[in-house]
């Protein structure tokens, strides 16, 4: 009965789609696949229906002269809406200004100051959620208080609060991290929430009889059954953090990071459109690291404790 | 109820193994069996004796690695298909979104039958199972008790020939236990249904069941089978009988001579009933 | 997760929705006496943090510039909502039936999901043209597009295994199965999904209007009237677009009710 009882706990626990079928490397090579169709796609627009293809010079010694004239018009596909691949690839290497470091190291300096921002606003934000989740797993009024308005902060547009932020606080980059924390701080809260209600009811019984205070209750059970839930809040809170940081540079008129890269060359798109396809691949990737981290850490933290939870 | 003497399952030198060349587990091995019309037959056995395995192969919920099972005449597969049993599980697996008479009419749905048809085959079932009352009502809201007669009644609602189960009474309380078991030979009597019963419970076999098969594991395979020769109807007093706790003895013996005691599941065993899970 | 038989919803009564609510009306009414007199008594820097009465005199006198404003945010908030829900329902059905895709589209969509898609809104505006709503609602549609995509997934696939074993005893074709099975099962997921993706649909509107839009968006407003200081203007409209937000929320919220009667979802949906 027990063994019967133990199957069917973990059937129920453990994920109940049938395991992974694909291994890593075919899952690897699929999603390799996937970029090459988006890069086909993308070019076989433009040969369909963008820009006449001017291409002359050589690669790797080899010379190249080609010239095509597209049957269509697509006013997507033209060189200013959908730069070909390889001119937003080139414009890494080439000067963002005249006279000026190349685009890729302009840019990595600034997704660096970026992610400073994010990383800041990361942390504010989830002890923030943390604290918030803790509270409100201890008091349901609270909770049944609050918990709307959380949710509905995140309503707000934040578009509106950072330029009030920013005057408020003169330290510029302090003002985007506490944007970042707005954002960050939602997810964590209701994953926290979550995950700290997840702990085995019978588990807190057991150790309500050793006579445990809430605090050893919290510390010892419901902080760890949390932690999958917490992760995968996390995740979506860091990717959240570089969102908010981006979005927050914009109206602070800070010569640094992503979001001033993006109003600079959104300014100046006719003149340069890979520069603004560029600058959005780094965010893209940056928020990309930064998931990434978290997994990492994640990884590190639980070393095979307990399996991670989907999000 | 017309008594057939012709054998509902045969189950030929049936072997099953599980998992890839070098961890390859033998879960079921020289199985032979014949279960005939109208019985009650009892599968039991310590954790990892296949079981379990050996009900799902019998409905087509697994093929066997080398031997043949046939229902009724035809393959499993072709049994399976043609809709000749019903399964109850140890969990219910009722839907929350259906109310307990959409649930029992399920598998109606599935088979094709017109609303009519459903509604009174649903109805007639709901009433065996006495809850006739409560056909309106959520799986939520009744006990653990009441959703498995709710299972019994949805795999009894198209008339199957044979009724596979899988400890259904396995979560509930002893005394819920024991009425159930009184219930599901009231079932038995009436509708005359041929029933493979799985459990872990000796007095259950024992009560319930013509024959009891029991099983030894490691690998999986028939250790002996029971003849059961208490009077029928089974009621509360056959639990008085003098050859009842003959029996349990009997099989209780049985049990512990082939194999050690029922202790905590090994590996082999965990991998087991993993494999049983997923397959 | 499935709710397989076993758990109980909560209570609909009235009067445990009344005992639910007094709790956050209270907060509210507190909140704002406290926000009108300190802010009275102080004197703090005002034109920041108007009080609510300046606030509401705002809305009052601009009440016909924010609706329109209103209106047209939620025309793009709600035209992309509606487009990214369709796309991303139709990619999740085909996207749970083969494995490949599913191992593959899935993890994919998880990490595009992690990356600003906000920070298109120049590109889109590049190619609709900024006074287009159709700019906004591509980026609102692409970022509803990847929780509603791996919600309905996640919804279709985690199917309890005994349900489809039983299915597969009644010779149920993958139709029936999915018919009566999967979709009922995903369908608290996908509302789930549906409640970030209205939120996600009033930012991503409002915050792609500040890369350029019409006048009368309100997004656009918002950050004009604060670079002129006229910061009760401004807040008026906020509480314009957090009107729209709550509201888009709540018919999901009213949704559920009225689809998943029987399921004991929202924040309060786990064991307690």
């Amino acid at each position: 009965m027990a063994t019967q009882a133990t199957a069917s706990v973990a059937l129920r626990s453990s994920e109940r789609t049938a395991p992974a079928a694909l291994g890593r490397r075919t899952r690897l090579l699929a999603i390799l696949g996937l970029l090459v169709l988006l890069l086909v796609v993308w070019e076989g627009a433009k040969w369909i229906g963008g820009d006449p293809w001017r291409l002359h010079g050589s690669v790797l010694g080899i010379r190249i002269d080609y010239e095509h004239f597209p049957p269509l018009k697509w006013r997507i596909a033209t060189d200013l809406a959908l730069p070909h691949v390889w001119d937003i690839v080139g414009a890494f290497a080439q000067p963002a200004q005249r006279n000026g470091p190349p685009l890729g190291q302009v840019l990595l300096g600034n997704a660096v100051f970026t992610f400073g921002e994010a990383l800041v606003g990361f942390a504010i934000g989830a002890t923030l959620g943390l604290a918030l989740g803790i509270a409100f797993t201890q008091s349901r009024t609270a909770e049944r208080a609050f918990v709307p308005y959380v949710v509905a902060s995140q309503t707000v547009p934040i578009v509106a609060i950072a330029p009030l932020v920013v005057i408020f606080l003169p330290v510029g980059w302090l003002a985007v991290a506490i944007i970042a924390a707005y954002l960050t701080f939602f997810p964590v809260t209701m994953g926290a929430l979550r995950g700290l209600r997840s702990a085995d009811p019978r588990a807190v019984e057991l150790m309500r009889s050793y006579a445990g205070s809430p605090r050893q209750i919290l510390w010892k059970l419901r902080l760890p059954a949390a932690l999958p839930y917490l992760f995968a809040s996390l995740r979506i809170a860091a990717s959240a953090s570089v969102v908010g940081a981006i979005i927050g540079e914009l109206p602070s008129g800070i010569p640094y990071g992503l979001g001033s890269s993006i109003l600079n060359f959104k300014q100046y798109y006719v003149s340069g459109p890979s520069k603004l396809w560029a600058t959005i691949i780094v965010a893209a990737l940056l928020g990309l690291v930064f998931v990434g981290l978290v997994r990492a850490a994640e990884a590190l933290i639980s070393r095979g404790r307990y399996r991670r939870i989907d999000t | 109820m017309t008594t057939q003497p012709t054998s509902v399952v045969e189950v030929r030198d049936v072997r099953k193994e599980f998992g890839e060349s070098s961890d390859r587990l033998v879960a079921l091995q020289d199985i032979d069996l014949t279960i005939r019309s109208g019985e009650f037959i009892s599968l039991i056995g310590p954790s990892g004796c296949g079981k379990s395995t050996l009900l799902r192969l019998i409905g087509d919920l697994t093929t066997p690695t080398s031997g043949s099972i046939t229902v009724n005449g035809r393959s499993a597969r072709q049994a399976r298909l043609g809709r000749e049993y019903g399964m109850v599980f140890q969990a219910p697996v009722l839907m929350d979104w259906r109310t307990v008479q959409k649930n029992v009419e399920l598998p109606l749905e599935v088979m094709g039958f017109d609303k009519a048809q459903r509604e009174q085959r649903s109805k007639a079932m709901l009433d065996l199972v006495e809850l006739g009352d409560f056909g309106r009502t959520h799986p939520w809201q009744l006990s653990g008790g009441m959703q498995q007669r709710v299972a019994i009644a949805r795999a009894l609602a198209f008339d199957p020939k044979l009724l596979l189960m899988d400890e259904p009474f396995g979560a509930l309380d002893e005394m819920t236990r024991e009425r159930m078991n009184l219930e599901l030979m009231r079932i038995w009597r009436q509708t005359g249904t041929t029933i493979v019963f799985v459990t872990h419970s000796i007095p259950e076999a024992v009560f319930l069941s013509t024959r009891v098969v029991v099983m030894s594991a490691r690998p999986g395979r028939i250790s002996r089978i029971v003849e059961i020769d208490l009077p029928q109807p089974r009621t509360v007093e056959t639990r008085e009988h003098e050859r009842y706790f003959e029996h349990v003895t009997t099989v209780r013996e049985a049990l512990r001579r082939h194999e050690g005691s029922d202790g905590p599941p090994d590996e082999a065993e965990i991998m087991q009933i993993r494999a049983e899970g997923l397959a | 997760m499935t709710t397989f038989a076993g758990r109980r919803p909560a209570s609909f009564g009235f009067r445990t929705r009344a005992r639910d609510l007094a709790p956050v009306v209270a907060v509210f009414i507190v909140g704002i006496v406290l926000w009108e007199v300190v802010l009275g008594v102080l004197g703090v820097k005002q034109f920041l943090l108007p009080r609510p009465s300046v606030i509401f005199a705002s809305l009052l006198s601009e009440w016909g510039t924010l609706v329109e404003g209103l209106r047209y945010t939620a025309i793009e908030a709600i035209g992309g909502l509606a487009i990214g829900s369709v796309v991303a329902l139709l990619t999740a059905f085909a996207t749970a039936r083969w494995v490949l895709a599913r191992e593959t589209l899935v993890p994919v969509a998880i990490a595009a999901n992690s990356m600003p898609i906000i920070a298109f809104a120049p590109i889109t505006n590049n190619w609709f043209g900024s006074e287009n709503a159709a700019s906004r609602m591509t980026i609102v549609a692409v970022m509803v597009f990847f929780p509603i995509m791996v919600n309905t997934v996640r919804g279709l696939t985690n199917v309890d295994a005994s349900a489809i074993e039983l299915m597969r005893s009644y010779a149920a074709s993958d139709f029936e199965v999915l018919r009566r099975l999967r979709i009922p099962n995903a369908l608290p997921y996908i509302l789930t999904a549906f409640r970030i993706a209205t939120t996600l649909a009033v930012i991503g509107a409002v915050i792609g209007e500040y890369f350029g839009g019409p006048r009368q968006a309100l997004g656009i407003y918002i950050t004009g009237e604060a670079t002129l200081f006229r910061f009760a203007n401004a807040w008026a409209a906020i509480l314009m677009a957090c009107a729209l937000g709550i509201g888009l929320y709540v018919i999901v919220v009213l949704a559920e009710r009225v689809l998943l009667p029987w399921h004991a979802s929202g924040a309060r949906g786990e064991p307690r």
